[in-house]
């Protein structure tokens, strides 16, 4: 099973908290560049996590945290200021999420975040690119023997608010003509353990998490089914704090540089060799030759660092969400785009 | 210094106070409104007007996912008042008992009152929340396999349904597919914030009442004793009507801290206000407005609360001298 990470347990009117810290917004940098400045002279990066997501950002049983939207921490950190390990986690609730990243509280929030329209245009945030494809999906008991999610008619579906996941639901069930009623649940822990209470008839969020509720929080995994419906699309990414383009760039850039890596095939392992080289493409993409990274405000090998902290975008999902994690999920649509996948990384020159 | 001008200065004084305070608030909403329009972070309560999108699952009256955030947030304050009114009521009943029976000469009655008083009082009311839940949702079978307590009257971790007047005759519940349908329904988690917020105020109700009791002169009740008035009549003449007036302002108290613990409701998903405000929140992420309407909201109930509680103190202070 999966290590249940440190949770925290904030009061209902938590959001008040959030309130309190937009207030502070004018004590913040908001010039281009400002965020990089501020950074090297922390000396770390302050990364918004969720409180306990397997596979994209969970504290293990030493504490270390693990997982694709912490790995994508990690990379900037190793690209920015060198050491991968320079990064300060501060989990966040999905209510106080975009409050903390507008208040300047964390500088990158990479928490299994969809982006919507909404979130990009109207909260003072920016989306720098998508690290995981997903959809949202329904777990049910089989004792029920549900086999489609049109079979749902009249069901209590526990939700976990403050997520795309309440509107999606309804979106779905109406256009299907069919009722459905939702128990909303305000932490992950209490929706979770009602649905396994037997409150619910099924439990929704992210397909990519249902695997991991199945695989780590169920009593028993066998006794539950992922039904085969995506009702949604939900583009997973890191997000930056709109006003300083520079470091929207270089967020951008890092994630794109791990995708690259697998494309031209270069692994943790084999970075320093590539390096070293033969070909043009890998050479630019760790620094030898022409320097990108000076376009970025870096030095050259910050792609290097990233690949050399993290490894590149497929070694990262095996690892956490893929064949080498407890999840064994399918890359799907999170394969390279020349592998019948949506990543694509526009060139690095 | 005259009297009238102490008076006059006093009035001066709070004035100046009470516009300082204006002053600051709106200072501190103009800077937020301005950084927060630098930042490019859209504001204003123009989306109340917007489509909601997401389904309540229960309350006072249907509510659609095509009806604005506007109707939400009032079928959320609905949900409040559907749980907070009728727990009131309970707890100012029970507790009044329980205050009256940790007086009685009888031993047995007397620690059973205290244990439940000093039992609920010091459990932090969420694990209670927690603990009800739990004890009604993980105990019971699933809707579908509800345990029938009565003709048509199911009890499972669906919740509890019984028959009700509907479109002029009696609806019946009826087992469906996976949910009993029909007559009316009282979810778990109504169940669970009723019995938790009843239990827990109750206990602090029956110590108030226990004071209000005890603060009557003991001269008093042996007058009423030598009067020859049973135990009993001294309660009912005697003792109850002269607490009473003292008794308003901390029941007052009580009845309102109950109506704001039920914002605890979002730990155990009952959707009501401030669980709507949290989903409206973030689909359209205007904190600061959800917030300040929930503050709005509250500020007002209790003010309303407050209005009633000293009506009310007055009339029995008027009884009390007629």
């Amino acid at each position: 099973m999966t290590p249940s990470p440190p949770r925290r347990f904030p009061h209902p009117l938590a959001p008040l908290a959030a309130l309190a810290a937009a207030l502070c917004l004018h004590a913040l940098p908001a010039q281009a560049g400002a965020t990089l400045d501020a950074i090297k002279k922390r000396g770390e990066i302050a990364c918004g996590v969720s409180s306990g997501v397997p596979g994209f950002s969970a504290a293990d049983d030493k504490g270390q945290w693990r997982g694709l939207d912490v790995d994508v921490c990690r990379a900037i950190a190793a690209a920015v200021l060198g050491d991968a390990t320079k990064v300060k986690w501060v989990p966040l609730g999905s209510q106080q999420r975009f409050s903390a990243l507008q208040a300047g509280e964390v500088d990158i929030l990479s928490r299994n975040t969809t982006w919507t329209l909404t979130r990009d245009a109207s909260l003072g945030i920016s989306f720098a690119a998508v690290t995981y494809y997903d959809g949202q999906g329904f777990l049910v008991p089989k004792r029920f023997k549900v086999a489609s999610a049109l079979q749902l008619k009249d069901a209590d579906i526990c939700v976990q608010s403050g997520t795309t996941t309440e509107k999606n639901l309804a979106d779905y069930f109406r256009a299907q003509g069919i009722r459905v009623k939702p128990v909303v649940f305000e932490k992950f822990d209490a929706s979770l353990k009602a649905f396994f209470n037997g409150r619910c008839v099924a439990y929704t969020t992210d397909a990519s998490s249902l695997a991991g509720i199945r695989a780590g929080e169920a009593p028993n995994p066998d006794d539950y089914a992922i039904l085969p419906e995506l009702i949604s699309k939900e583009p997973l990414g890191p997000a930056v704090r709109r006003g300083d383009e520079d470091w929207l760039a270089i967020v951008k850039w890092v994630v794109f540089a791990l995708i690259e890596a697998e494309e031209l095939g270069v692994t943790r392992d084999n970075a320093e060799a590539r390096l070293k080289g033969k070909d043009p493409a890998a050479g630019r993409l760790l620094g030898q030759g022409e320097d990108l990274g000076k376009a970025l405000g870096l030095d050259a090998q910050w792609a290097y660092r990233a690949v050399r902290a993290v490894g590149n975008y497929g070694e990262i999902f095996d690892r956490n969400l893929g064949a080498g994690s407890p999840l064994k999920l399918e890359r799907g649509a999170n394969a390279l785009w020349n592998k019948g996948g949506l990543m694509y990384a526009p060139p690095l020159r | 210094m005259s009297a009238a001008r102490t008076g006059r200065a006093a009035w001066l004084l709070q004035i100046a106070l009470f516009a300082a305070l204006a002053a600051g608030a709106w200072w501190l909403a103009g800077t937020a409104a301005e950084e927060m329009r630098a930042r490019g972070i859209r504001s204003g309560f123009d989306f109340f007007a917007q489509p909601a999108g997401f389904w309540i699952s229960e309350g006072v009256f249907e509510f659609d996912p095509a009806e604005s955030y506007l109707k939400a947030f009032a079928a959320g304050l609905a949900n409040t008042l559907r749980v907070a009114l009728p727990a009131i009521a309970a707890a100012l009943l029970l507790g009044t008992l329980v205050g009256i029976g940790r007086l009685a000469r009888n031993p047995l009655l007397r620690g059973l009152c205290t244990a439940y008083v000093e039992t609920l009082r010091n459990i932090p009311l969420l694990l209670q929340l927690f603990t009800w839940y739990y004890l009604l949702t993980a105990m019971l079978p699933p809707a579908a396999e509800a345990i029938e307590l009565l003709p048509h009257v199911f009890l499972g971790s669906g919740g509890l349904a019984l028959p009700w007047v509907a479109d002029g005759g009696l609806s019946l519940p009826q087992r469906g597919g996976f949910a009993i349908t029909g007559g009316a329904h009282l979810s778990p988690e109504y169940l669970a914030l009723f019995i938790g917020l009843t239990g827990y105020t109750a206990a602090y109700i029956a110590e108030s009442v226990r004071g209000g009791l005890q603060s009557v002169s003991a001269g008093q009740r042996q007058a009423a004793a030598a009067l020859g008035l049973t135990p009993r009549q001294t309660l009912r003449l005697v003792t109850l009507p002269q607490a009473l007036p003292m008794l308003v302002p901390p029941l007052a108290n009580q009845s309102l801290n109950l109506l704001k613990n039920s914002s605890l409701a979002v730990a155990i998903g009952y959707p009501e206000l401030v669980s709507i405000a949290n989903t409206t929140l973030n689909q359209t992420g205007r904190a600061v407005e959800c917030i300040a309407v929930v503050l709005a909201v509250y500020l007002l109930l209790c003010a309303v609360g407050i209005a009633i509680a000293h009506a009310l103190e007055s009339r029995l202070r008027h009884w009390e001298r007629a």
